[in-house]
């Protein structure tokens, strides 16, 4: 059954430029769906319209089947930057969420929360007090508090260095099969996205549609590094030549 | 020469490097009094003095009340009214567009002009001078808050939306921290702009009032009355400074590290 059913006719915006046109996918609920596609190709657009950010288009956005009502979804997002409040604490900016969320299956206090991702007793904390990647932990956190039915992840990982990257992949896949949210996962990088994903939906160039998907086999998170990787690297592209381009398939 | 100074000065921390130079000011002044006229430069031990007299004995306390009074009122009022003016300009540019010239004419109209309409069409009244004082100064604050709302970051309203947070949180948790440093700015400057409005006001219109005194020390050529006044004045200014500004702003962006 489609919990995510994505339509979208056409969104340009106002100077003239085609961002999306006949971009069609759906979602099965927990599913984890990396989208890959060129830079420019619209990704953030399609994650912002998805979300409500964008209402500018033609075309469904649907949760459940039917046209659910928007706010009877809890969504979690996941910006490329991690837009914490800098003048909240890490403890009220998780709190700041918390509190609008009707699904609250608080089983967690928010300190339980920050030692599940590793940042106990960094509560007090300002985010210009972390890291960047520990910046990151706050702001997977926060989309995780929610207990979202959607997480929407718009190339969340760019900025950082490999290592801290790779554990905030796994650390993403570990809370992912705690709650099973479905992800839409954007990322212009091919093997982060075989690393993570169980399902890759590749976009052509701008006016981006879905020129193919792809699933994967495997469930548990890789190493971005690891052979398993290469070998379905290697075979993406071997099969498929032009899709990194964004070109139209024949 | 400059190598001692240096030496001296250095190794001061903030407050003394902050004082020192006003006690060699006022040291110098004080010996300087000795050869020259004390009616045209009174020395500082003189003023102090008679502010202790003025204090003690005279009105001074009561005036300087009635003027801190004033501003009080048409600070506030100058500070609410020019933060929703200012927001709203800032926001939407229909507003802006309607209010630009009216603020380009308030911001540079001369203060005086408006004391004296406000007298004559209001009378020598408390209303109108507090009146006075506050049109002068909406301007200013809303000059300021409207960058401060042109300067707010939308990304972060996208997540308010995302995380369906209240209007209230919005408000207090998203919008006024981005607003503060614009706030401050245009309270600071609004107190250094109201306490000369204030005094002008009084002057011209007032029965009592530390611009009221000046004026009458001004037909006696009183010089040494102006400057306790005066200094008086300044302890009050630097009072709310030290140890409410200061301090209060230091907390609220204690975030920006």
């Amino acid at each position: 059954m489609s919990f995510l059913s994505i339509d979208i006719q056409d969104k340009t915006y106002p100077n003239a430029c085609v961002a999306i046109q006949q971009l069609k996918f759906t979602a099965t609920q927990g599913e984890f769906i990396a989208i890959v596609g060129p830079s420019g190709a619209g990704k953030s657009t399609l994650l912002n319209v998805i979300a409500g950010l964008d209402t500018q288009f033609s075309g469904s956005v649907r949760f459940g089947g039917s046209e659910l009502a928007k706010s009877d979804v809890t969504l979690g997002f996941l910006f490329q930057e991690c837009r914490l409040m800098p003048w909240l604490t890490v403890r009220q900016n998780l709190q700041l969420v918390v509190k609008h969320t009707h699904a609250t299956p608080h089983t967690k206090t928010i300190d339980e929360w920050l030692q599940c991702v590793g940042l106990q007793g960094c509560g007090e904390l300002f985010p210009a007090q972390l890291s960047g990647g520990m910046q990151r932990r706050v702001a997977l956190l926060r989309a995780f508090i929610v207990a979202p039915d959607v997480l929407l992840m718009d190339e969340p990982f760019q900025s950082l260095d490999a290592p801290t990257a790779a554990q905030l992949r796994s650390l993403l896949h570990e809370l992912w099969q705690n709650s099973a949210p479905t992800v839409l996962f954007v990322t212009h990088n091919l093997r982060e996205a075989i690393s993570v994903a169980s399902k890759i939906l590749f976009l052509s160039a701008r006016p981006s549609k879905v020129i193919l998907e792809y699933p994967l086999t495997r469930l548990a998170p890789i190493d971005i590094e690891s052979d398993e990787v290469s070998t379905e690297h290697k075979k993406i592209l071997e099969t498929y030549p032009n899709l990194l381009a964004g070109l139209h398939l024949d | 020469m400059w190598q001692a100074i240096k030496r001296w000065y250095a190794p001061l921390d903030g407050n003394g490097m902050r004082l020192l130079p006003v006690i060699l000011v006022v040291i110098l002044w004080q010996i300087s009094g000795n050869f020259s006229d004390n009616k045209i430069l009174p020395q500082p031990s003189a003023i102090l003095n008679l502010l202790q007299k003025e204090t003690f004995e005279g009105d001074l306390l009561f005036h300087l009340g009635m003027t801190l009074r004033r501003v009080a009122i048409s600070f506030l009022a100058a500070m609410v009214l020019g933060t929703l003016i200012g927001i709203a300009m800032g926001i939407y540019d229909a507003v802006d567009k309607a209010l630009d010239t009216f603020l380009v004419i308030g911001l540079n109209i001369p203060a005086l002009v408006i004391i004296i309409i406000c007298y004559i069409w209001f009378g020598l009244t408390e209303f109108a001078a507090i009146l006075a004082v506050t049109i002068n100064k909406v301007p200013m604050v809303a000059v300021s808050l409207r960058e401060g709302a042109r300067a707010l970051d939308k990304r972060l309203f996208q997540v308010a939306q995302v995380y369906k947070l209240s209007k209230f949180d919005i408000l207090t948790k998203i919008v006024l921290p981005q607003l503060l440093p614009y706030i401050f700015g245009a309270v600071r400057n609004g107190l250094a702009i109201i306490w000369k409005i204030v005094l002008v006001v009084e002057l011209l219109g007032c029965s009592n009032g530390v611009g009221f005194q000046i004026g009458g020390f001004f037909h006696f050529f009183d010089i040494a009355g102006v400057l306790a006044y005066t200094f008086a004045f300044m302890l009050v200014v630097f009072a709310i400074e030290v140890l409410a500004l200061r301090p209060v702003e230091k907390y609220l962006l204690r975030w920006r590290t």
